[in-house]
């Protein structure tokens, strides 16, 4: 588990260091701009429900390799109550602003995976992951694939 | 190579006790090396008869065919892909550049092919039980060269093509400031997701650097481009709005206009003008350099 | 300081100084509700160009402010949006209205004047 990055997550201060410590992470892995900002954007939404909801709980930052792909992993834990209805958390509402304001929805629209496991009883995960192809040429044959 | 042996219907072997499969290569690989001169002369003839390798000289095909044809032999012998890998990644390396096609190098490898199944159905017409176990042998091996032969040059001319394109991304896109507070950005070519992606971060990056307030994107040069290319088109325009600039985009061809529309972009939101000079007009009198209605930038 | 809070005129300046605590943000909303009613402001011009992220507890703090200073007859315009930033919002989907946005302070303070001449119909 090395260069793996834990917050916890108490209080509204321990936001600013969770995205400032998320751009850090991203910006180390190679990522692009504008993805650190998208990153760090999208793990504001998911600790401030974590305060919002559970009151505590933790987020922890891993780069990962896998083939010809690079990214970070950001799972967020809490023991919190649960999301009762999850369906209606990840769906948009009419003003726009996230199912429930949770930013759920949003977050998952700036990352590429997005994984949310939640129970009354263990609480809340949220699994998200941002990556990139290190090989450009990858890249391309995705992206030919992709327009046939 | 036994492992390669196809099962295939209809190729009635006898039962012809006479060596086993590794025998059977070898000595067919022996027989392959032992006409090396006359089989190598007999191929580079049928490729000058096919009229391919046109832009390369007759020494420099002999040379190549030299050498080709020795790893294509080293390959049936040992079964080793990685090796033939590398040196038709070398190969492939020397001859693009000299302007070879993907054609043309499938073409030269069949004709081996040909020219070495041919010597042995010459050398083994008489005992067809031999004959067709020979080929058991050769056959797998020999496609599997033309395999590996073909993608090697087809991976290599892409990782060329792609290099070429960032060269020319990086050198196109040009950002002008026509006048104060006004940006035209005209693109010509292909719009693909990494030259949007290039695209945005230049274009916001002008409009926070040259104080912009407003931008004209023109893409008269731009034939055709996909809903994702499009979608960020589209994002683009809203986050240059949200830095306080409007965007005009202008030369959109019917095609694009389609896309646009199926996406669901409401178009008249977007400030679209038919070509660059009715954007310059509008782009000047939303800048407040002509008269006219300028609206405040909003965000909606 | 987070936010340093000038006054130009009856136009407040508000420039942030770092990514805020959602507490910050907050304090922010109260005190230029506050100093829009103390000071009779007709406009508020909010710098938020320090802020690498703006997510959805920001903007639902920044409509707010907008409404807030509206009601008590003021505009209010952000500056400063940087492009990543911009990026994110857009992504994210982000509701801003009713927020106006301006280029940077100078282009901000002539859409004040502008808006403040023009015979408003309504706040938009």
């Amino acid at each position: 588990m090395a260069d793996e990055v834990r917050v916890r997550i108490d209080s509204d201060a321990d936001l600013v260091t969770a995205r400032a410590q998320a751009r850090a992470m991203a910006e180390r892995v190679g990522f692009p701009r504008p993805d650190p900002t998208l990153i760090a954007t999208a793990i504001s939404e998911i600790a401030r429900n974590i305060i919002a909801h559970a009151g505590q709980g933790e987020i922890v930052l891993e780069p990962f390799e896998d083939g010809n792909r690079f990214g970070i992993v950001v799972t967020a834990v809490d023991h919190g109550p649960g999301i009762r209805d999850v369906e209606a958390a990840m769906r948009d509402d009419v003003s726009g602003r996230g199912g429930l304001g949770l930013g759920l929805p949003g977050a998952r629209r700036l990352m590429d995976d997005f994984e949310l496991r939640s129970d009354s009883e263990t609480g809340t995960t949220v699994t998200m992951r941002k990556w990139r192809y290190r090989d450009e040429l990858a890249r391309l044959r995705e992206e030919r694939s992709r327009r046939a | 190579m036994d492992e390669q042996r196809t099962a295939e219907a209809g190729k009635g072997r006898s039962a012809e006790p006479s060596g086993g499969e590794d025998d059977l290569l070898q000595e067919l690989v022996a027989y392959l090396r032992d006409q090396r001169t006359e089989l190598r002369e007999e191929w580079a003839q049928r490729i000058s008869d096919a009229e391919l390798l046109q832009v390369m000289s007759d020494e420099e095909i002999f040379s190549e065919a030299t050498e080709v044809y020795d790893n294509y032999v080293d390959a049936l012998e040992t079964g080793s892909i990685e090796n033939l890998q590398a040196y038709a990644r070398e190969l492939s390396e020397r001859i693009i550049p000299r302007g070879v096609e993907t054609d043309e190098v499938l073409g030269i490898v069949l004709l081996l092919r040909d020219v070495l199944a041919r010597s042995l159905f010459a050398r083994y017409q008489e005992d067809l039980g031999l004959l067709n176990r020979i080929l058991d042998s050769y056959e797998p091996a020999a496609n599997r060269i033309a395999v590996t032969v073909g993608v090697s040059f087809v991976e290599e001319r892409e990782r060329v093509i792609h290099d070429q394109q960032e060269a020319i991304r990086e050198l196109s896109t040009p950002v002008l400031q026509v006048r104060d507070r006004l940006l035209i950005l005209p693109i010509i070519g292909v719009l693909d997701t990494a030259r949007a992606r290039q695209l945005t971060e230049q274009l916001l990056g002008s409009i926070r650097d040259n104080r912009a307030t407003v931008v004209v994107i023109d893409i008269t040069g731009v034939a055709t481009i996909d809903r994702t290319v499009a979608n960020h088109l589209v994002q683009t325009v809203e986050a240059s709005r949200l830095m306080g600039a409007s965007t005009i985009l202008t030369g959109l061809s019917p095609d694009i206009a389609q896309t646009l529309v199926d996406l669901g972009v409401d178009l008249g939101m977007m400030k679209t003008v038919g070509d660059l000079q009715g954007g310059l007009e509008e782009a000047e009198r939303l800048a407040g350099y002509r008269a006219g209605d300028a609206d405040d930038a909003e965000t909606s | 300081m987070s936010v340093a809070i000038l006054r130009q005129g009856d136009v407040l300046i508000a420039s942030v100084q770092s990514d805020l605590s959602d507490t910050q943000v907050l304090e922010l909303r109260h005190e230029l509700a506050v100093l829009v009613g103390r000071h009779r402001a007709r406009g508020i011009v909010i710098d938020v160009s320090a802020l690498d992220v703006i997510d959805s507890f920001v903007t639902r703090a920044l409509r707010a402010i907008v409404l807030t200073a509206r009601l008590r007859g003021a505009d209010t315009i952000i500056v400063g949006i940087a492009p990543d930033v911009a990026i994110a919002m857009v992504q994210f989907r982000l509701n801003l209205e009713p927020l106006r946005v301006a280029l940077d302070l100078d282009e901000a303070l002539a859409m004040l004047d502008h808006r403040g001449r023009r015979d408003t119909e309504d706040g938009r």
